[in-house]
């Protein structure tokens, strides 16, 4: 059974002592292989944003955006990267983190050297990268061949997509802390991709709504990420506007990593 | 298994190991492949400069759940430099609970745990380095394969071994391209202790490490968790195998209820219980026949003899039998061991005083 138990400590230094970024190099590592070998999982993250995009064109041809000042393609476009953070990054998380708890790994990994934060977000770190690829992708395919404009405040595109990773991560977390199994988990993201799609300018723009619902809506978890991005590829957005948009989402953000450090929980329920 | 092993000598059963920094290295027992092996300690700088040296410090350590229940009761105990501490009892006696509070991963409702003179749960970063952990049930993503998990492992352990080296010391080299969900419940065992040893750690923490695994995979974990502590690591176990604890610890504790009922070396655990004689009578030979020094209890035929003196009293009923030419059917004398130790307080302990465990009162007592 062996043959070397025991070694010299000094021999033993050779692998060295890890670094965070060795941690979250190698927890994601592992995630990105798992996220390969789940084929369901694999194929909601790269097609169904694509695939709601298309539609979300198709189904925009009904309503008046004559008020907004924007075009079919402009919304579907920019309501897709909300999308895309919706469904690669808070619907997928979710679903990992309860898997990884119910398996009872992330319990295994707290008896290691990874620290509490690192193991969420190594294991956050493929969902995000995926999600960040399709973004710039959207962009790209936007500008190069649907004939939008190049982004206007590419800082502030570029802000509210890295601000909403964070977000909805850290809402996964928190989801998952209320989720008890992997199937549960597509009923517990629900009320957050509904309100999201209806309230937060995803399909429909804020502006296309009634005052008094638009400004309730305003209030979303979203609403704040799709105001950044959108007036940061098309521009539009006044001072005003970009203010609740970024105090929006920094508030979410204060709240969802609070409910995870109140309730996350790191094994399952006996 | 009890054959190769010998049980150390040890200086007492009140759990104090007096160690002087000299003693940091002192364990040097040579086995095999360790001989020579000068295995230099993990900085002690990382350590507080009150610490005494015990690497294991509790002291009526308390854990209440939710709801009320008392899982551990206020327990103390410590464990030296090297040494094997094995922790028995039944199920539900406490024995996960502590450990899960030895390993930082739950903060204790009372009392204090110190591993190298730290606080685990709040000193996670300087603690969790030195110490490796085998859970009582796995935490293997299933989709991975061994190797890959041994690799994700790996890049969270700071000075840990080749994936292939640590695969070898298990057994599980051959299933290293093997899904962890294809695993057989003894083959996840083995990948657990496998991390557990990843990182060469000075403390060990094994909960349960053979449960699931079969008799073969049982001797070579007991090996290797030897080869290990006689390289110097430190070990604390869990098991519900008696006859684990008394081959591999030096010392141990009975947990039943959440506190310790009993501790010591295993001999001393031992010691203080009767040995037994047991063999059924030949119809026709009354009970009431048997010597009077006998303190012998009869169930119909079979009859059970506890002793202290168990070379005396086996004389005296084989010469007895000689004597009246009785034959003594599946005759059976055995010291006393663990098993039994452990079999009575748990009986005592659940108030069972009708059932008079441990005082041979069971049945007719036909010898005063």
């Amino acid at each position: 059974m062996s043959t070397a138990v025991a070694q010299n400590r000094e021999t033993a230094a050779e692998g060295g002592t890890t670094t965070r970024a060795g941690r979250l190099g190698a927890l994601a590592r592992a995630e990105v292989t798992m996220l390969v070998r789940n084929r369901t999982m694999l194929f909601m993250a790269l097609f169904m944003p694509v695939f709601l995009i298309l539609s979300t064109k198709a189904s925009l041809k009904n309503v008046d955006l004559g008020g907004t000042g924007l075009s079919i393609t402009e919304v579907a476009l920019t309501g897709g990267i909300g999308m895309v953070l919706l469904m690669v990054v808070y619907m997928n998380l979710t679903s990992s983190y309860t898997a990884r708890r119910e398996e009872l790994v992330l319990k295994r990994l707290r008896t290691g050297e990874v620290s509490d934060p690192e193991i969420l977000a190594g294991t956050a770190l493929p969902a995000a990268l995926l999600a960040l690829v399709q973004c710039v992708l959207l962009v790209v395919v936007g500008v190069a061949v649907l004939d939008v404009s190049t982004p206007q405040r590419p800082e502030l595109l570029a802000l509210g997509a890295l601000a909403g990773l964070g977000l909805m991560a850290a809402l996964a977390a928190a989801s998952a802390s209320f989720t008890r199994t992997v199937e549960s988990a597509q009923i517990t993201t629900l009320p957050m991709l509904l309100i999201s799609a209806m309230g937060s300018g995803l399909f429909v723009p804020l502006e296309a709504l009634p005052d008094k619902v638009a400004s309730v809506c305003e209030l979303l978890p979203m609403t704040g990420i799709v105001t950044l991005v959108r007036s940061g590829w098309l521009g539009g957005a006044s001072g005003g506007d970009l203010l609740t948009a970024g105090l929006n989402t920094l508030a979410w953000t204060v709240l969802a990593v609070f409910a995870v450090k109140q309730w996350f929980r790191w094994e399952p329920r006996r | 298994m009890t054959g190769a092993f010998v049980v150390p000598e040890l200086p007492s059963m009140t759990f104090v190991m007096s160690t002087d920094d000299s003693a940091h290295c002192s364990r040097t027992r040579s086995a095999g492949n360790l001989e020579g092996m000068t295995r230099t300690r993990g900085n002690h700088s990382a350590s507080p400069a009150n610490w005494d040296g015990n690497v294991i410090e509790v002291e009526e350590l308390r854990r209440t759940y939710a709801g009320g229940f008392l899982a551990v009761d206020g327990i103390s105990f410590s464990v030296g430099e090297g040494e094997l501490f094995a922790l028995l009892g039944t199920n539900g006696a406490g024995k996960t609970s502590t450990v899960e509070m030895l390993e930082g991963l739950t903060r204790p409702s009372g009392g204090t745990v110190r591993v190298f003179g730290r606080d685990p749960y709040t000193d996670r970063a300087q603690v969790r380095p030195r110490t490796g952990v085998m859970l009582q049930e796995g935490g293997f993503p299933s989709d991975l394969t061994v190797k890959e998990t041994v690799r994700m492992w790996g890049g969270c352990t700071s000075g840990a071994r080749p994936a292939g080296e640590a695969l070898e010391l298990v057994g599980m080299s051959r299933r290293a391209d093997v899904r962890v969900k294809q695993l057989s419940g003894g083959e996840k065992r083995r990948l657990d202790l496998a991390l557990a040893l990843l990182g060469r750690p000075e403390v060990l923490f094994l909960d349960e490490p053979t449960t699931g695994l079969d008799a073969e995979g049982r001797r070579d974990t007991w090996e290797l968790v030897r080869e290990l502590r006689d390289g110097g690591t430190t070990v604390l176990l869990t098991t519900h195998y008696l006859e684990e604890a008394e081959g591999l610890a030096d010392r141990l504790a009975i947990m039943h209820g959440g506190r310790i009922v009993v501790s010591g070396t295993p001999a001393e655990v031992t010691a203080t219980r009767p040995a037994r004689i047991r063999f059924r009578l030949p119809v026709g030979v009354e009970p009431g026949h048997l010597p009077l020094t006998l303190k012998a209890a009869a169930e119909g035929r079979q009859i059970s003899i506890r002793t202290q003196e168990l070379q005396r009293d086996l004389r005296e009923l084989l010469s007895w039998a000689d004597e009246f030419g009785v034959q003594l059917e599946a005759l059976d004398a055995r010291s006393a061991s663990l098993e039994e130790a452990f079999l009575d307080i748990a009986a005592q302990r659940t108030g069972a005083a009708a059932a008079g465990a441990g005082t041979g009162k069971t049945g007719k007592a036909v010898a005063a």
